[in-house]
């Protein structure tokens, strides 16, 4: 019986024009996301790919990239906003707060994925430390790096879900107005978008992945999950 | 090696049921035998609201256990139909909208009238008071001087050049009867929140003019806002009324929720609220303060 | 304010409040946690085993914790039939999700351990499920707790987003300081999920240290 009030939901053009339509919060949706995952990249990956070059503070990014994980959005959001004052300041970096510990470990353990023996011929054939970073490095960095990315992307779409709260566009627009003015169909057919379109994103950067990462570089099934698993955690709008 | 780990697991298990032991089991579904279950939504009035009658409960020497910030009304209807609460304070508009989005009734005693009618049989409406939280539209008193603003009556030239500030379910209720009742479509409607610190800085920054609050809000006459009159009676009656689980209370209960509505108005509802947000005071020490001070 | 900490903390309703929703938040993160594990482990053991189930396995695995967690738990009354205010939903949801989230680490974990060492337990006379139990997990368990870690973290975290629906353990303090304009409340909750999280990391860390001596033999 919900099944068929979402369907209708879905049917009803005048659920997807206008400012509230579900094309508008689709838009914004991405919009926020793309901001928010390019600001935390242009952080992350060049103290991720830094400190994993360096091999210097390993232990503290690590360490940072998970304790900001522990980090509540919805207590974070709410923080933002009371002080920042602005619903744009306070989502976007609480946004970037999100999305920088997968980005950060993604590189770091990208880096430090590569093999040493590459790494001591690289240096053997006379490379620059700079050399070394960008010919040798990034390149088998790519990978993980994108992995995570990949996870960045699924957690900032997640959050922006949750930072309907505070007022803003997107997705959580439908979830959470469907949920104070009892349109259960709505709220379910937001649910049902969001998850479609994380899935689609996520399906997107696999693609992308598989184009960008170097054939040689690819990683084999039993090498070293344990990094792997470590740079890839998937955490859903929490 | 898999004793070691099965022993380990029955060690976690036990040590997670701890905290389920004891009153405060977050399992539990609704209050124990006897006691009586208050409910409120997810704002700071109705969590007022809540301690108020479990405190005229609690005098009255009925057990009461208190279920904060619950959700929106789908989930607090369903947790009385249910039985998960017993009680659960009320704006009378508003529940008689959940229950019969086709109502027109908007004076107060037509309103209460239509909600004794349209409930079920398992629910049941106290005596409404007099305190009254209803929506309202507030404008700067900048903007009421510069546009001659005091009533909604006056909004319709201005609007296309208005923004709205109002929370996000507002346009879905309230824009085509806006412009139905009083010919207004707003240049734009931004979603702020339900009469928030998102709403308020929308209207203090300018990014909004018109904003979406409600009457018992401490900070409209904090910061000398204008409050625009409602002639047509577009936005219901909202009087505060106990929502009670029929038959589960006693005489003395009901005694007791009634005497808090009798003493509650809109202005000292507005005053409480206005300790809660602006003193810091805890709505549970106000509302014992409250209750001593009645007859 | 550390003033309005004080302030806020000073009153013994609102100690009393945050010490019952800090109860209530270890509850909903933890037992989905491990029931979470319970589920993932022969559902990640059955993916192992069979190559074809994998995919199916994955990909379920994949949509479930792709939807977000607010609609995941509005949308669980109507699926289990439960009362809407039953923690159940929640409870249930983030058990979907640390399912979903554990079963791939299960799977690459099993996949990591070294054939020659199956092969010789099975060589000793194991049976496949003693061999499992006694030789195939405990082998698993370090890089299994890594997904545990990241899994805990997770659920400690998102347990505060079911504020919004009113079960949201510490996530209440937000919702409420949120609307009241009062930091403090936030504050608390804050520090607090984040004390809970390095709390249990640390306990995890300790757990696995405990069930994998082998791992610290010179």
């Amino acid at each position: 019986m919900i099944f068929s009030q979402v369907l209708a939901w879905f049917a009803d053009p005048a659920h997807w024009r206008g400012p509230d339509g579900v094309g508008t919060r689709i838009v914004e949706h991405l919009y926020y996301t793309a901001v928010a995952v390019l600001i935390a990249s242009a952080i992350a990956v060049p103290v991720g790919l830094l400190v994993g070059h360096t091999a210097r503070g390993g232990v503290v990014l690590v360490g940072s990239a998970n304790a900001m994980r522990a980090l509540p959005t919805l207590g974070l959001l709410t923080f933002l906003f009371l002080l920042l004052r602005s619903q744009a300041a306070a989502t976007l970096v609480a946004l970037v707060v999100l999305a920088v510990p997968p980005v950060l470990a993604g590189s770091y353990a990208g880096v430090r994925s590569v093999e040493s023996g590459v790494v001591d011929a690289a240096r053997g054939m006379g490379m620059t430390s700079a050399q070394r970073l960008w010919q040798v490095e990034l390149p088998g960095a790519v990978g993980l790096l994108l992995g995570g990315v990949r996870s960045a992307v699924l957690q900032v779409v997640a959050t922006t879900t949750v930072a309907a709260y505070v007022g803003l566009g997107g997705l959580g627009r439908l979830l959470l107005d469907g949920l104070n003015s009892a349109d259960y169909p709505q709220m379910a057919a937001g649910a049902l978008v969001i998850a479609v379109l994380a899935l689609l994103l996520d399906l997107l950067l696999a693609g992308v992945a598989r184009l960008v990462v170097p054939k040689g570089c690819r990683l084999s099934r039993q090498s070293d999950l344990g990094r792997m698993a470590a740079a890839q955690p998937r955490l859903i709008g929490g | 090696m898999g004793t070691r780990i099965a022993a380990l697991i029955a060690a976690v298990l036990v040590a997670l049921a701890m905290p389920g032991c004891g009153s405060g089991n977050p399992l539990a579904g609704g209050g124990t035998a006897g006691t009586v279950a208050v409910g409120s939504a997810n704002f700071a009035e109705s969590e007022l609201l809540m301690e108020l009658y479990a405190a005229a409960l609690r005098k009255a020497g009925v057990p009461v256990q208190t279920r904060p910030r619950l959700g929106p009304r789908e989930i607090t209807n369903r947790a009385l139909a249910d039985g998960s609460i017993t009680v659960m304070p009320e704006y009378t508009g508003n529940l008689l909208h959940f229950i019969d989005p086709a109502s027109t009734a908007t004076a107060a005693d037509e309103v209460y009238a239509a909600l004794r009618k349209a409930l079920p049989s398992t629910l049941q409406v106290l005596d409404q008071s007099t305190a009254e939280d209803s929506d309202v539209l507030v404008v700067t008193q900048q903007t009421s001087a510069r546009l001659g603003l005091t009533s909604m009556a006056a909004l319709a030239p201005h609007c296309p050049q208005l923004t709205l500030g109002a929370a996000g379910e507002w346009p879905a209720r309230w824009k085509d009867k806006i412009a139905q009742v009083y010919g207004c479509t707003f240049r734009q409607i931004l979603s702020t929140d339900a009469g928030g610190p998102v709403t308020l800085e929308a209207l203090r920054s300018g990014q909004a003019q018109v904003v979406n609050l409600f009457t018992t809000s401490p900070d409209i006459a904090a910061n000398h806002w204008v409050e625009l009159a409602d002639p047509q009676h577009m936005y219901p009656a909202q009087r505060v009324v106990a929502l009670v689980r029929a038959g589960l209370l006693n005489q003395a209960g009901i005694d007791a929720l009634n005497s808090v509505s009798a003493a509650l108005t809109t202005a000292k509802l507005t005053e409480l609220d206005r300790r809660v947000t602006q003193d810091r005071a805890v709505p549970a020490d106000l509302a014992k303060e409250f209750v001593n001070g009645l007859p | 304010m550390l003033g309005d900490i004080g302030g806020y903390l000073s009153s013994p309703s609102n100690r009393g409040k945050v010490l019952e929703l800090l109860g209530q938040h270890l509850v909903l993160a933890l037992l989905p946690l491990l029931i979470g594990l319970v589920v993932a482990v022969p559902l990640g053991w059955a993916a192992h085993r069979r190559r074809w189930l994998r995919a199916a396995v994955f990909g379920s695995a994949t949509v479930v914790y792709t939807v977000p967690a607010l609609a995941l738990f509005v949308i669980m009354p109507g699926l289990l039939g439960t009362r809407i205010l039953d923690q159940a939903n929640v409870l249930v949801a983030l058990t979907l999700y640390t399912g979903a989230l554990l079963v791939r680490p299960v799977v690459d974990a099993l996949d990591a351990v070294p054939g020659p060492v199956v092969a010789a337990a099975t060589a000793m006379g194991y049976q496949p499920a003693r061999r499992f139990a006694a030789v195939e997990l405990p082998m698993a368990i370090p890089v299994l707790t890594v997904g545990v870690r990241v899994a805990s973290v997770s659920n400690i975290s998102l347990v505060s987003v079911g504020a919004l629906i009113g079960t949201g353990g510490l996530g209440q303090l937000f919702t409420e300081g949120f609307q009241t304009r009062y930091l403090a409340p936030i504050v608390i909750g804050i520090v607090l999920i984040v004390w809970l999280a390095l709390v249990m990391d640390l306990l995890l860390v300790g757990l696995r240290r405990v069930t994998t001596p082998w791992t610290r033999a010179a």
